[in-house]
């Protein structure tokens, strides 16, 4: 049977109208394409996609299972792996992981291993009527810091082990990033609180509105009862430019952008939390957060939206299908171009002015690609007198984040490298005993499966060390 | 949920609540604060803690009805509950080494300045404390700054109440009068605060001021609390949440501030309305 070159295209919405809505940009496989793009894996001997997913997902026994119409079954495979498979079909970056070690991609595309592990879950969730059931208890407790992806793959791992696990929140809604950070069109909240709702069913309590290093204290939670803790807290305080007038109203963090926009419901039509809608927007940066952003400016209503990068289109860190949707929606690349100043309107005749303080443009500069740095990324170096403005009413700064420095400050011993991730070994553990950490307030801001990754060797690790007590 | 164990009103603007959340009344120190939504769908708003009751788990919060959200929390009775109570968040008020100092409240930062001058009465510091209202209707508090002073001076800007002018003029008349203090501590409105920042700067007390910018949050991750702060003659940007609430006045840009608070006005006065006119109706 001749192999089919391309993978099976995934339906979308088309640009136009998505553009306009919050709903989601990818609809999913039907059970007839998914067979047809299941049968396109050649179910090789040597298996290279396992060994490039974080989680070491069984990829073509599920793939198996699906050409033989097990939708289950093939679920229940990535499940032992994964504890948030719907999560990861859609947002894990697949073109750099289990997909681009695909025998098949050494002449054709690969299998589309995320379109499929996408389609399994969506199948479950709509299909399956049983709860997950809890395991019997084994009798040790452990709390997660952090509900998003590392904390809830840590405490999944854990719990479907028999440990009786607690998730503390400081949120008032678990998912972290999940929730507040990646938007509905490109992870429905619905599908994150469905994940959820599993853990719970195995037995996971999820605490929200806990503040570890303020309402408790890590060694507080080992005072009570609890014999390890792994910390997923996340990235910390936004990054911003130190450029002059980032105070001005309509600049945001894309952290803090986002949280309105997705966490508030700030989208909706009359939302409880306020954000700036409409008008020209400028987003700055080219990772995902980047285009998350960008885009959700295009569903509140922007007339236009700019990615600010002082990079190529070839450095640009955002995952390929990412950008491209960007592009289709209309979004305006301003590629090798680096801010140097946010302007402001100032009406020197009405102090009263109630336009006065809000930004009114951002000035940038050209940029050219010079030496290698020492990431290997050619350095970007500006052109001298190429400086030029765009009129905007928004900018949304998303250049990254620090770490948070609420759990270091409070647990004593507790090591943290020179940007502020806590440090860990191998297995996770960090320089105290029973502390374990993961995600990105180890390694600073990364993707939602690496996260995962690192959850599930601390659980590993973990259940190691606590079965031998 | 977070019970509502007692309510008290202050003034016909301002409200006492007493709210059932152990884990942060545990931990709870003067200059904290707290994040509270009402309602399921509601906004997080930050409150500064009032006082704690660790024994029986409750934390006090007073508020001034000035938007929807206070409006909303505002029509809880006792008994009923509000949806999320997160907390004590930021830095607590720093009170070592301070022996002699003078506590200036302005309107309902009196709520928040309050337990500041009780902690250094309870440390054994001599406390001055001024207290400012517009008028003697929005007037709060009296009784519990007179327990935990040792010279209280109330101020309206009316005249209607005590003395009159706004609270800057008695400090100017004792920092003028030679009097030292090791650290004036304000908290009220920014413009306020701005001017009492002045009125000390001539004579080198170090003043202590209170952030109350627009969150999320709270807990340092969305940076929509940013404040600009100038430290050797560099500009640096803080996070009230994680680095604040309390600042050194003379690095504080005021104006800033100002302008950065005012940023939803037209929304949260449309809100608010909104809001009202709910209540109206029902």
């Amino acid at each position: 049977m001749a192999i089919i070159p391309k993978k099976h295209e995934m339906p979308l919405q088309a640009p136009e109208v998505r553009a306009h809505n919050f709903e989601e940009v990818a609809l999913g496989y039907t059970p007839e394409i998914a067979a047809e793009e299941a049968n396109r894996c050649l179910n090789c001997k040597n298996r290279p996609c396992v060994n490039g997913c974080p989680v070491n997902i069984r990829i073509p026994d599920f793939i198996m299972k699906i050409k033989e119409n097990d939708f289950e079954g093939a679920y229940q495979i990535i499940s032992e792996s994964s504890s948030l498979p719907a999560v990861c079909g859609r947002v894990c970056p697949q073109e750099t992981q289990c997909e681009e070690q695909c025998t098949l991609a050494k002449k054709f595309e690969a299998v589309g291993i995320g379109r499929l592990e996408r389609f399994v879950a969506d199948w479950h969730n709509s299909h399956n009527t049983e709860k997950a059931k809890a395991p019997e208890a084994n009798g040790h407790r452990v709390a997660v810091v952090g509900s998003g992806p590392s904390g809830l793959t840590c405490a999944g791992d854990l719990a479907r082990k028999g440990y009786q696990v607690t998730v503390y929140e400081a949120l008032h809604t678990a998912g972290g990033v999940l929730v507040y950070g990646i938007p509905e069109f490109r992870l429905p909240k619905s599908i994150v609180a469905k994940e959820v709702e599993t853990l719970k069913e195995l037995g996971v309590d999820i605490e929200t509105n806990v503040i570890i290093g303020k309402t408790l204290t890590v060694d507080e939670l080992f005072a009570m009862g609890y014999e390890a803790v792994f910390i997923g807290s996340g990235a910390g305080l936004p990054n911003f430019m130190n450029i002059p007038g980032e105070a001005y109203k309509g600049v945001y963090s894309a952290n803090e952008y986002l949280t309105r926009s997705n966490l508030m419901k700030a989208y909706q039509d009359d939302p409880h939390t306020p954000i700036m809608k409409g008008g020209k927007v400028a987003v700055v940066g080219g990772g995902n957060v980047a285009m998350d952003a960008a885009r959700t400016a295009l569903r509140l209503g922007a007339e236009k939206v700019y990615i600010v990068y002082r990079r190529s289109m070839e450095e640009l860190p955002a995952r390929r299908e990412e950008v491209e949707h960007a592009e289709e929606e209309g979004i305006d690349f301003r590629l090798l171009c680096n801010p140097v100043e946010i302007l402001g309107y100032n009406n020197p005749d009405n102090p009263r002015d109630p336009k006065n303080g809000f930004v009114s443009g951002i000035r940038c500069i050209r940029m050219e690609l010079g030496e290698p740095d020492a990431g290997g990324r050619r350095r970007p170096v500006p052109v001298e007198g190429s400086e030029f403005e765009l009129d905007v009413d928004t900018v949304v700064m998303a250049i990254g984040t620090s770490p948070n420095p609420l759990i270091k400050s409070t647990t004593e011993g507790l090591e943290v490298n020179r940007r502020g991730g806590i440090i860990v070994n191998e297995e996770g553990l960090t320089s105290r005993a029973n502390i374990y950490a993961g995600g990105d307030a180890v390694t600073g801001s990364a993707t939602v499966i690496s996260a995962m990754g690192a959850g599930k060797v601390a659980a590993k690790a973990i259940d190691e060390a606590l079965s031998q007590k | 949920m977070y019970k509502i164990v007692r309510k008290k009103i202050l003034n016909p603007t301002v409200t006492q609540m007493e709210i059932y959340a152990p884990l942060v009344a545990n931990k709870a120190k003067p200059g904290q604060f707290i994040i509270l939504r009402v309602n399921d769908e509601g906004e997080r708003i930050p409150l500064t803690v009032a006082g704690t009751n660790p024994e029986e788990g409750t934390v006090k919060i007073i508020f001034q009805v000035v938007g929807a959200t206070t409006e909303l929390l505002n029509h809880k009775e006792e008994g009923e509950e509000i949806a999320d109570f997160a907390g004590p968040l930021g830095v607590p008020t720093h009170t070592e080494g301070i022996k002699k100092v003078c506590i200036v409240g302005g309107g309902v930062g009196c709520a928040i300045a309050m337990p500041v001058a009780q902690e250094f009465h309870r440390l054994g510091a001599e406390v001055t404390s001024i207290i400012g209202f517009r008028n003697k209707d929005l007037l709060i508090l009296e009784d519990e700054f007179r327990e935990c002073s040792d010279r209280l001076i109330v101020m309206t800007d009316d005249g209607s109440y005590a003395r009159e002018g706004n609270v800057t003029v008695p400090l100017k008349e004792m920092l003028e009068a030679g009097e030292h203090f090791d650290m004036i501590i304000t908290i009220g409105p920014l413009i306020m605060m701005k001017f009492v920042t002045l009125a000390a700067k001539p004579y080198n007390v170090p003043v202590t001021v209170s952030m109350n910018p627009i969150m999320i949050d709270g807990t340092g991750m969305c940076g929509g609390c940013r404040i600009t702060l100038e430290q050797d003659g560099k500009k640096v940007t803080k996070f009230a949440c994680v680095d604040g609430p309390d600042f050194n006045g003379y690095e504080i840009d005021f104006d800033e501030a100002i302008s950065r608070g005012r940023m939803y006005f037209d929304y949260e006065r449309h809100a608010h309305e909104e809001v009202c006119n709910l209540f109206k109706k029902a």
